[in-house]
């Protein structure tokens, strides 16, 4: 695989190879110099068609923690709001010698074609495209249910048996779709909590069990428990009757947060609307992972990045394959 | 032909307990001795000179391992290779006496890369590298402070070092 586009098309054991490379990366965090000089010389292109900036900087901290060369592109204020296409834009990029474009995007596939069109001869990393997918969160969720988890121990393990809970807006979200592929494959246990409007058609295909009631999925004592961000305009959209309604049946409340398990972590991408799909009280406990979960989000990346982009080699297959 | 065998599991836990002499010898003062391993092999030989050192002068040694992987200076010419584990002793290396420890010397490169991540991880107040065969063939202005065999060998032939922690055999051969 010369891209990462999806984590459907991770098999367990290049998964467990990315994640093991986070670590390695994750153990700089702590030396006299943090940098690595493993991308001199390359250039990766943040290529953002839609705001982001959590993940924007996350791309940029790691392709600058490995030595590359960063050129952050965003659509608002450039040629691409006066309607150049795709195309164009990734044909200039190639012009620039990209050997890695970050991509975000309003359009499920965005990624997808950039990778197959044969515009560009780059590696491309979808940094989230539409209600589709975004497969470095799904990646630094499982890396820190993994480390959470396992501590020292976690090089080389899957996620077997570990229970977790994804919760919210399943409907909309890229987050919840990668991290379904990518938790079923590392052999987690995933249930997914939604309003019956806020699931998607076909979701009894999905490796998943599905609840309507957040009560019923917190009874069976998850792991981790991932909130989902609750995004205003679907409010609009009258997916739900109210914010009010949605906090107290699907929210993580102080009283549902309360009677969690010592261990449970709780889980959220960023950012967060307090007092609605979480409680500040669950949010700033000792189980919240949601700040490891930014700091690993650099790890992560600086994974993906060195993978696709370190090394050169016609049929090199540089996160699937050979040890 | 087959592989010729020059050191088997004797020859080298004789080599490695010299070694082990030698770094004490050469160590000036009171400082740290920090042995680090480049993996895969070196590890495991860091880890041996260090239980020696300890043996004959206990608690002024420790072992780690350093990999080099991302220091290479041939990465955007091969196909991506996973990093091994870097450990760093919990002191640090800032003011200690490194050794680098080594399996095979050949080209330099790697001692190269390893230099150049040892300054990312602090600033030792020595390096010295320790290499178990010297098989010659140098690229760059590199040489060993302490060698287990020097063994004279052709571009073409290869040596390969055999350990029971990685390969569950012991020995170092050469074939054509």
């Amino acid at each position: 695989m010369r891209h990462l586009l999806s984590t459907r098309d991770l098999e367990r054991a290049s998964a467990i190879r990315l994640l093991d490379v986070a670590e390695d990366m994750a153990q700089t965090a702590d030396r006299a110099v943090r940098t690595l000089p493993a991308l001199r010389d390359k250039t990766v292109v943040n290529l953002f068609f839609e705001d982001s900036t959590r993940t924007r900087l996350s791309f940029e901290a790691a392709a600058k923690r490995l030595s590359a060369n960063v050129i952050t592109f965003s659509a608002k204020g450039s040629s691409v709001s006066k309607g150049e296409s795709l195309k164009d834009t990734a044909q200039t990029l190639l012009a620039m010698g990209a050997d890695a474009i970050v991509v975000r995007h309003h359009d499920s596939g965005a990624a997808h074609r950039l990778a197959n069109a044969g515009w560009i001869d780059a590696a491309i990393i979808n940094a989230g495209d539409g209600t589709h997918e975004h497969p470095t969160q799904a990646l630094l969720d499982a890396f820190t249910i993994r480390q959470r988890r396992f501590g020292a121990d976690a090089r080389g393990r899957g996620l077997d048996g570990v229970r977790v809970a994804i919760v919210g807006d399943i409907l909309h979200s890229r987050v919840a779709r990668s991290n379904v592929w990518l938790l079923h494959a590392l052999g987690a246990d995933v249930h997914l909590v939604a309003p019956r409007t806020l699931l998607p058609h076909g979701i009894d295909t999905w490796p998943v069990a599905v609840h309507e009631h957040l009560d019923e999925a917190l009874a069976l004592a998850p792991d981790a428990v991932m909130m989902l961000r609750i995004q205003s305009e679907r409010m609009r959209d009258a997916f739900f009757p109210s914010a009010r309604e949605y906090g107290r049946e699907w929210g993580l409340t102080a009283e549902r947060f309360a009677a969690l398990g010592p261990d449970t972590m709780v889980m959220h991408p960023g950012p967060m609307n307090r007092g609605l799909e979480i409680s500040s009280v669950a949010a700033d406990s000792s189980g919240s992972t949601v700040l490891a979960q930014v700091t690993n989000g650099v790890f992560i990346r600086m994974a993906v990045l060195y993978l696709l982009v370190a090394g050169s080699g016609s049929d090199a297959d540089p996160i699937g394959g050979q040890g | 032909m087959a592989a010729r065998t020059v050191l088997h599991d004797a020859d080298i836990a004789r080599a490695l307990r010299r070694i082990a002499h030698e770094i004490l010898e050469s160590r000036r003062g009171d400082g740290r001795l920090v042995l680090l391993g480049i993996p895969t092999r070196g590890v495991a030989l860091a880890e041996r000179i260090q239980s020696v050192i300890d043996e004959i002068e206990p608690g002024v040694s420790e072992a780690g391992a350093l990999d080099i992987t991302l220091y290479r200076d041939d990465l955007a010419r091969t196909p991506t290779r996973a990093p091994a584990p870097t450990r760093i002793p919990a002191g640090g290396i800032d003011d200690a006496v490194v050794v680098l420890v080594a399996d095979v010397l050949y080209s330099g490169r790697t001692i190269r890369a390893a230099l150049d991540a040892i300054v990312d991880h602090g600033r030792p107040r020595a390096v010295r590298l320790a290499v178990l065969v010297d098989r010659g063939h140098r690229e760059l202005p590199i040489r060993a402070d302490f060698v287990g065999k020097n063994l004279p060998s052709a571009t073409s032939e290869r040596v390969s070092v055999r350990l029971t922690e990685v390969d569950g055999v012991e020995e170092v051969t050469i074939e054509p």
